[in-house]
């Protein structure tokens, strides 16, 4: 198994993932349809190939670098950043701690109520 | 001598050759320096590259349509990078499979409490529409972040760089609040790390323990899928006037 059929099995259901969503209609990213896919796959054919773990293990640690050509295109945008930077500055620090609390507090409440009942 | 270097940039620079050795360039620049200062979530590699990016387009007086057209090649791998993110999730399934009533409803409650949160404070404050809608899917790792603003009606750069600052925001931020909550369990600090600051989160839960590491994966993919199905639904009841 080379890395050919890794990037071809994940191309592939990035392709499909397109065609879903197209022909459906659906407001949902392509490739995130293309994701549900491959874990569907997954759940029926097993522990993935070598090829196709290569390739996402790849993919997956230079993450950050794809993010950067649109990154770059914040230049684009910079008079609604001049407009709007306090709001979207003080949204962005309340909202991360209060996503934070609100994550942890639901998951030990979630997971006591039901170590309580199994208990 | 000057024409001819000058000739040579003219020709270079409309190519896409050199746009996308730049962007390599700023990444490897970037991940050097943030490694230089302590490797801080804050001056993350991306957010010191797109900096030097944007100084030296600035600077040679290139626009962002050029840049493009060499930095695509990158830009293209984000599409395979998402669908890629099937292989942790699979990875983590029997845990998924044993806490999943527990997990889901918290997932659900993360992902509408940051969603609504930054939309509701961004109003208040007065942020414009695409603004708002660009706030909306901050808190999910990028790819997925920046192909629900594009459906939303958002700009996906600005998604972006609000993804990125949410990230860094969230690592920062994560470990006083597990010590003002008295959370000791790492899973469920790992989870609301990945879910809250995707990537970014895991990276440093992870530094928590394996357990932290592996429920951020999760959390990460969670809030993402949950985010992508359900935000272009719920966007109708946000207020956002456009």
């Amino acid at each position: 198994m080379n890395l050919i059929h890794g990037m071809l099995g994940i191309l592939a259901c990035q392709l499909a993932g397109e065609a879903i969503v197209q022909l459906a209609g659906i407001p949902v990213p392509g490739p995130v349809i293309g994701l549900v896919l491959l874990f569907a796959f997954l759940l029926w054919y097993g522990e993935p190939p070598p090829a196709l773990r290569r390739v996402s293990d790849t993919l997956l640690d230079y993450l950050a670098l794809l993010f950067v050509p649109t990154g770059v295109g914040l230049m684009v945008h910079f008079p609604l950043i001049a407009r709007d930077w306090l709001a979207i500055g003080v949204a962005l620090v309340i909202s991360t701690a209060v996503t934070l609390a609100a994550t942890m507090l639901a998951l030990r409440a979630m997971l006591a109520l039901r170590s309580r009942r199994d208990g | 001598m000057a024409d001819e270097i000058t000739s040579i940039w003219v020709y270079l620079a409309t190519s896409p050759l050199l746009w996308l050795t730049m962007t390599l360039a700023a990444f490897a620049l970037g991940s050097w320096l943030n490694h230089l200062l302590g490797g801080s979530p804050a001056l993350h590699p991306v957010l010191l590259s797109m900096g030097l990016l944007i100084a030296v387009l600035l600077l040679t007086g290139t626009d962002y349509d050029t840049y493009f057209e060499g930095a695509q090649f990158v830009h293209f791998m984000l599409g395979p990078a998402t669908v890629a993110l099937a292989i942790p999730l699979y990875d983590h399934r029997e845990q998924i499979l044993a806490w999943l009533g527990p997990l889901l409803v918290a997932g659900l409650a993360g992902t509408a409490v940051a969603a609504l949160s930054a939309v509701v404070v961004g109003a208040l404050l007065g942020a414009g529409p695409a603004t708002l809608l660009s706030m909306a899917p901050k808190s999910v790792t990028s790819p997925i972040a920046m192909g629900v603003a594009e459906k939303l009606g958002g700009l996906p750069s600005l998604t972006a760089a609000l993804v990125l600052m949410t990230g860094s925001l969230g690592c920062v931020m994560a470990p006083p609040l597990i010590r003002l909550l008295r959370i000791r369990d790492d899973a469920v600090k790992g989870f609301a790390m990945g879910l809250t600051a995707h990537g970014l989160g895991t990276a440093q839960a992870f530094s928590i323990s394996a357990t932290a590491g592996a429920f951020a994966g999760l959390g990460l993919s969670l809030a993402g899928l949950l985010t992508a199905f359900l935000l272009p639904l719920l966007v109708g009841f946000l207020p956002i006037q456009p």
